[in-house]
């Protein structure tokens, strides 16, 4: 089951990563979810599967009578959703914004910021490069 | 600053800051009788103690020499600057880079440690920087100042290497200690590569060939800057950079060599092409350069002559250059122009000015009874001293001193003494504060070429002594009788003379070699500063091109790239797989969330694609409750919940997704190429992490503790609100600040609207 696991986790951090890739805004967000989701199955495949009883103490017990769940992977992973999420909401909102900014969902023509190559990129990298004169010109 | 300060009170600040070179002038004044009894002036303070670099300034014959220049010259570029800037509105700042330009420069001359030399060093570059761009209105002003800038500081980077290197071989960052293991330095291994970059560092910034390109256009400063600057301190740092190393790394053929004859032609160069130029601050600075350059030439030397002379003449040309660049300062001021073709008869209608330029000119010149002809004799005895080719290091100090006699005359004769058409017979006399400067320094060169000895004993003898143990001084005096340096002072004013008459015919010579071959390393300048642009706009090309999607592909590909090389360079052997059937019920679910996730990339239905991203979600729940996780489960059931319910009020507000996947087939091919990498490499790090042991430790640290410290029974909880509380905090804090973020976006919209 691990190794399935494992598996699974490779393909969707790959469906993640061509969706996070296509360009289109609400491609990247389904990306975004996907990642998270590989992710916090990835950390709790990596703390073994082998016991599946659940890291709580029995209520008469001071310390674990049996082999339990790793714990550990569980209180990381628990973390991880609530980041996850937090950071999903946000991204939503922004992108959502830049919807209505923007008029566009497709990233290739969001170029407010960084307008397509070609003309001032030239004029840019030119202004100002004229070294100084040699002493010849001015000796004459 | 001036919205701050009225003009007046920044004119009144202008006027008072003379006090502050004159007050440190009388504080080196003060050291005097005791630098001349042989002693020297230590202080340090620890300043980067776990490195061992203290802040030590020690003062010497040698920086006692420099210090008394600085000020003093600062004292009468302040008073000049005063009138000279009248009214213009950036004067404040002017003042504050003079001022702050000259601290630097004293700690230059002053530091005994060779990390304090440098940091030093880099401040007096940065403001000759903004001192030359001070005009920066104009273009020229910029270009002139980045190119100084752009030398000098490469320069200051070399120098700083070769201080590093000069540590590891000495042992020490102290001059003053480095001067006792000269021996074993000169021996070492890495005493050529030290060599070289002190050179490259002293010959930057001293305008040495083929560097000195960017001296004659660091005339765009004003004029009191030039003169201060550019003719009296700054360049000569390089010079004393030589002179205070000189103990240290000179003696050696390679350091003797290397000197007199990029020094020697540096002279030659400079003074000849200085020849040719109409404009007087171009003139000037063209025989800079080759002053500078017989001060390097001398440097080569290892006799008590040639140092001797070094020190004198720098005193020399300190003292008649600062006052020729007053005095043209003070004819752009008057007259609005620096044309020698446009100026004519001015010793007429501005007397005081025409006498500080008589005196500095036959200074230049060297003729008798001037302070200048005090150091050229010395300095023919310097040259013929030297171990080096003294006829060769002889014949280049003669023509260069001709090549200067002639050019005195050009500045002197031409725009003050002739009188053809009485251009500017009703100019007028500049203000006192701006000609006394010039004139007092031209009489301090009379002074000082009448009484040399008195010269010689205050202030040379002292500075050389410092940096050469002389079995006997050079005697300081008007007349020797008749000897070789005396016959080679008539030969230079008979060069000279006949330089001049001939300047026309010199000058087309001088043309036609320029025509000829480029004499200096400025071509190499532009070709450097245009390659650095093409590159800066191809890696923008390639790199920065406005693109998302090639920003994120090159993300993920260094992610892929770097991970899979850490990877395989760490790969210890490969796993065994071993694959177990799950139950049915597992394989199922495995089943459903692959389809649900294929789902998500193949549709273009942006509701079934949120519907399959919370089959995913639950799918992976389920899998949670299988393995005994059930908080987990909880969690991400009910965040699913909430991220299906998010999406679904935003998404549906966009665009459906249509046929919009909009790469084109050859990208669609690269992107699905890096993602599938990318996943098989992530299920191959798994494999190996899921065959190597685990480490259970910590987890049964938890178990152990959980109750027995924390009291509770829930594992994971108490890991979370106790053990590591702190991790929980800080996710609290991520939320919130996700949550402002979220609703300071949405708020907006409603200003907006």
């Amino acid at each position: 089951m691990e190794t399935l696991l494992s598996v699974i986790c490779g393909l969707m951090v790959a469906a993640s990563l061509y969706l996070m890739l296509s360009g289109n805004l609400i491609r990247f967000i389904f990306g975004l979810v996907l990642a998270t989701n590989a992710v916090n199955l990835l950390i709790f495949v990596a703390g073994r599967l082998s016991q599946t009883r659940p890291p709580l103490i029995d209520p008469d017990a001071v310390i674990p009578a049996q082999p339990l769940a790793n714990a550990l992977p569980q209180a990381l992973i628990l973390t991880a959703i609530v980041i996850g999420f937090a950071l999903l909401t946000f991204v939503f909102i922004l992108f959502y914004r830049a919807y209505q900014a923007l008029d566009t969902v497709e990233t290739e023509l969001m170029r407010v910021s960084e307008p397509s190559q070609g003309r001032d990129a030239e004029e840019g990298g030119q202004a100002g490069i004229d070294g100084a004169h040699g002493p010849g010109g001015e000796g004459a | 600053m001036s919205t701050h300060l009225s003009n007046h009170h920044i004119h009144l600040a202008a006027r008072l800051s003379g006090l502050l070179p004159l007050a440190l002038f009388a504080a080196a004044l003060g050291l005097v009788p005791g630098i001349m009894a042989g002693r020297s002036y230590r202080a340090a303070v620890a300043w980067v103690p776990a490195l061992g670099v203290d802040l030590s300034l020690m003062i010497d014959g040698l920086s006692l020499l420099f210090v008394l220049i600085i000020t003093g010259i600062g004292f009468f570029v302040s008073i000049y600057s005063v009138d000279y800037l009248h009214g213009h509105a950036r004067t404040g700042r002017f003042f504050f880079f003079l001022h702050a330009f000259m601290i630097s420069m004293l700690g230059l001359v002053t530091a005994d440690n060779v990390i304090a030399l440098f940091v030093f060093w880099e401040l007096t570059t940065i403001f000759s920087y903004l001192l030359i761009g001070f005009e920066h209105e104009h273009e020229k002003s910029r270009k002139s100042a980045r190119q100084a800038l752009l030398v000098t500081g490469a320069g200051g980077l070399a120098l700083l290497a070769g201080f590093l290197l000069l540590q590891i071989a000495s042992g020490t960052y102290e001059i003053s200690q480095m001067v006792r293991a000269a021996d074993d330095l000169q021996a070492h291994q890495l005493y050529i590569p030290i060599l070289v970059l002190l050179l490259a560092g002293a010959f930057t910034k001293s305008a040495q060939f083929p560097f000195h390109f960017w001296l004659p256009n660091a005339m765009a400063a004003p004029s009191p800057i030039s003169a201060y600057l550019h003719s009296a301190t700054m360049v000569k740092g390089g010079i004393y950079l030589l002179a205070r190393f000189y103990p240290i790394m000179g003696g050696t053929a390679a350091w003797e060599a290397t000197l007199v004859l990029v020094g020697g032609f540096t002279a030659v160069l400079g003074a000849f092409t200085a020849l040719g130029q109409t404009d007087l601050k171009k003139i000037l600075a063209y025989t800079t350069v080759a002053g500078l350059g017989i001060m390097t030439m001398l440097l080569g030397g290892q006799s008590t002559p040639s140092m001797t002379a070094v020190l004198t003449f720098l005193l020399v040309h300190a003292l008649y250059k600062s006052a020729l660049f007053l005095v043209a300062g003070i004819i752009d001021h008057q007259t609005g122009t620096r044309e020698i073709a446009r100026l004519d008869g001015l010793a007429r209608s501005m007397p005081f000015t025409g006498f500080a330029a008589f005196a500095a000119c036959l200074s230049m010149a060297g003729f008798p009874l001037f302070f200048g002809f005090i150091g050229k004799e010395i300095m023919y005895k310097g040259v013929l001293a030297e171990t080096m080719m003294p006829g060769l290091a002889a014949a280049a100090a003669v023509l260069a001193n001709g090549l200067m006699t002639a050019v005195a005359g050009v500045f002197l004769i031409r725009p003050f003494l002739s009188d053809r058409v009485g251009i500017h017979l009703e100019t007028k006399e500049a203000g006192i504060r701006m000609w006394s400067g010039p004139m007092i320094l031209g009489m301090i060169t009379i002074f000082f070429g009448v009484v040399p000895e008195f010269v010689g004993r205050v202030l040379i003898n002292p500075a050389v002594k410092a940096i050469h143990e002389p079995s006997k001084y050079v005697e300081f005096a008007i007349f020797h009788g008749i000897n070789d340096p005396l016959a080679l002072s008539v030969l230079t004013l008979g060069i000279g003379a006949a330089l001049y008459v001939n300047r026309q015919r010199v000058n087309c010579g001088v043309c036609a070699v320029y025509r000829a071959v480029s004499l200096d390393a400025s071509q190499l300048y532009e070709h450097v500063i245009n390659a650095v642009a093409a590159a800066g706009k191809a890696q923008n090309r390639i790199l920065q091109n406005g693109s998302l999607h090639r920003y994120f592909f090159i993300v993920a590909a260094a992610f892929f790239m770097l991970t899979a090389f850490s990877y395989v360079r760490g790969m210890q052997g490969f796993f065994g797989i071993s694959i177990t059937m799950p139950p049915v019920e597992q394989a199922l679910l495995l089943i459903v969330i692959l389809a649900a996730a294929a789902a998500v990339v193949m549709t273009r239905s942006v509701l079934l694609a949120i519907c399959s991203l919370g089959v995913v979600g639950a799918g992976i729940a389920i899998v949670f409750l299988t393995f005994g996780a059930p908080d987990l489960a909880l969690t991400q059931l009910l965040v699913e919940t909430l991220t299906v319910i998010i999406v679904s009020i935003i998404l549906l507000r966009l665009p459906s997704l249509g046929s919009c996947d909009r790469r084109g087939r050859g990208r669609m091919f690269c992107d699905g190429a890096l993602a599938a990498a990318t996943g098989i490499l992530v299920t191959t790090l798994m494999l190996t992490v899921l065959s190597s042991p685990l480490d259970r430790s910590l987890t049964e640290f938890f178990e152990k503790n959980s109750y027995l410290a924390a009291h509770g029974k829930n594992i994971v909880n108490v890991i979370l609100v106790d053990f590591r509380s702190f991790d929980t905090l800080g996710e609290i804090i991520v939320v919130a600040a996700a949550g402002i973020a979220g609703f300071a976006l949405i708020r907006r919209r409603r200003y907006n609207s």
